[in-house]
């Protein structure tokens, strides 16, 4: 499997970033999502204490899941960029490609966690060193897709947002430890108790596995999609005047 | 190639800002203005002595952070304005040098801001300083400054040059300098004793401002070069 768009792309009319293995790919997406759908709302069983609110966990454990591993991918495509030999511009479209799926599901993650928390511990928000990581984590990753829409050449974009991309690695533990520690000083906020101390039973771990692997095809699927359409940005943008040119010579009839 | 040793480039680099600095005098016309504006502005939305003197150390630290920003986007402004860091770079200098030199420069200004951004506090909110916590708040401002120039230099570095870098800096650096903020606030509060808090819980605050200032600054001397070298 291979991360360029497939060759027919430029040359015949048919415009898309498939190829036979991410259609295998994306039609298993589909199949465990489905699979998804009915054990997390039909088989899995209502929560003693949580009643169906439980149900949002099969969406906010997996999104959660899929944007570290998102940003995890970026942190290493980052490194494989910037200290690779070769500088290779595929990493970098590896890690912006994962970098704007981490930030989406992100977001699925803050909302579901919120909308969970308003039916569980009766707030949307509370101050524990989970969610904030989590929220600064969320702005710092929109602040590195803002880096990445810099001008600038390509190889500058590709340092800077690897730069920035590292350097977020070091930040989040760095923020995890001083949020845990400031909310141990405020024993008052944690009564409603942050931790997911749910009994969970047989079928409703199996859901969330489920889950988890759904979320994980999702992610491949749509980091090798997105990935090749950033390679065809690229190329559109380095050949792009040159064809236009052409066409335009053509259309008149004038040879270059 | 060069005669010049590292230590000299840092030297040469902080006191050239400190010059630039001292000729302009935006630091002292302009952004301690601000900094204090901002703090009778948090006076008139938070009205009331007693929330003030219990909020005075995280308002003074916000204060804090909006005013550095400002600082750091003029401390690229003056390089990238005339290509200054095109011609350092092209008189073969150390570019970890250049940012060891730019940090304490930096760190200078904003130790002088946080002087008059505390004593402000003192006077307009009322709260006292008491002797034995003078040392904390001394050693954990110099730890927080540390650690918030370094983060300002690196990202201040990435976004020079670049159209639309006011609005960008502080959306890169504020989430990263969250814990400086949690850190500081936390530690100044034990040295104002707001809040019924006492010195002694002030201290494991150092621990966390100090790793703080070493991780950046150290992970800033490493990254600066290849950030600026395009």
């Amino acid at each position: 499997m291979t991360l360029d768009p497939p060759s027919t792309v430029s040359t015949t009319s048919r415009r898309g970033t498939a190829t036979a293995a991410t259609r295998v790919l994306g039609v298993l997406t589909i199949v465990m999502i489905g699979w998804l759908g009915v054990f997390g709302l039909l088989l899995s069983p209502a929560d003693r204490d949580q009643g169906d609110a439980v149900r949002i966990m099969y969406v906010h454990v997996p999104s959660v899941w899929l944007a570290y591993l998102a940003f995890i991918v970026t942190a290493l495509a980052s490194a494989v960029h910037l200290f690779g030999k070769s500088h290779s511009m595929q990493a970098d479209r590896v890690a912006g490609a994962s970098a704007e799926i981490g930030v989406v599901f992100m977001a699925v993650t803050l909302v579901t966690g919120m909308l969970w928390g308003r039916i569980t511990w009766g707030v949307y928000w509370q101050w524990d060193a989970r969610l904030t990581t989590t929220a600064l984590l969320f702005i710092s990753y929109i602040g590195y897709l803002a880096v990445r829409g810099l001008e600038g050449s390509r190889s500058q974009r590709a340092r800077r947002s690897a730069i920035v991309g590292l350097l977020a690695v070091l930040e989040v533990p760095l923020v995890h430890w001083s949020v845990r520690l400031w909310r141990s000083l405020h024993q008052e906020a944690t009564v409603l108790g942050t931790d997911l101390d749910v009994s969970l039973d047989g079928l409703m771990l199996f859901s969330l596995f489920v889950g988890v692997v759904a979320f994980t095809l999702l992610f491949l699927w749509l980091l090798l999609h997105r990935s090749r359409v950033l390679t065809m940005i690229d190329l559109s943008a380095e050949t792009g005047l040159d064809a236009a040119l052409a066409q335009r010579r053509a259309e008149g009839g004038v040879t270059a | 190639m060069s005669s010049v040793s590292r230590l000299q480039m840092v030297r040469a680099v902080c006191a050239k800002d400190l010059r630039i600095e001292q000729r302009s005098k935006v630091l002292t016309s302009q952004i301690m203005p601000f900094a204090l504006v901002t703090l009778v502005l948090f006076a008139f939305a938070l009205d009331g002595d007693a929330i003030l003197e219990r909020t005075a150390p995280g308002l003074v630290w916000l204060a804090m952070l909006f005013s550095s920003m400002i600082i750091v986007q003029r401390s690229f402004a003056v390089e990238t304005a005339d290509g200054a860091l095109d011609a350092l770079r092209v008189a073969g200098a150390d570019m970890s040098a250049v940012f060891w030199g730019k940090c304490f420069a930096l760190i200078v200004q904003l130790i002088i801001l946080e002087v008059v951004l505390i004593v402000g506090a003192i006077v307009m909110y009322g709260i006292d300083l008491r002797i034995s916590g003078l040392v904390l708040l001394v050693t954990s401002s110099i730890s927080a400054t540390c650690g918030l120039s370094a983060v300002s230099t690196i990202y201040a570095g990435l976004a020079s040059g670049v159209r639309g870098r006011e609005s960008l800096l502080p959306l890169l650096v504020l989430p990263v300098a969250s814990p400086v903020l949690i850190g500081a606030t936390r530690a100044a509060e034990a040295a104002f004793g707001a809040g019924g808090t006492v010195v002694s819980e002030g201290w494991p605050w150092l621990g966390l401002l100090s790793v703080f200032a070493v991780v950046f600054s150290f992970g800033g001397s490493l990254v600066f070069g290849p950030l600026i070298d395009d």
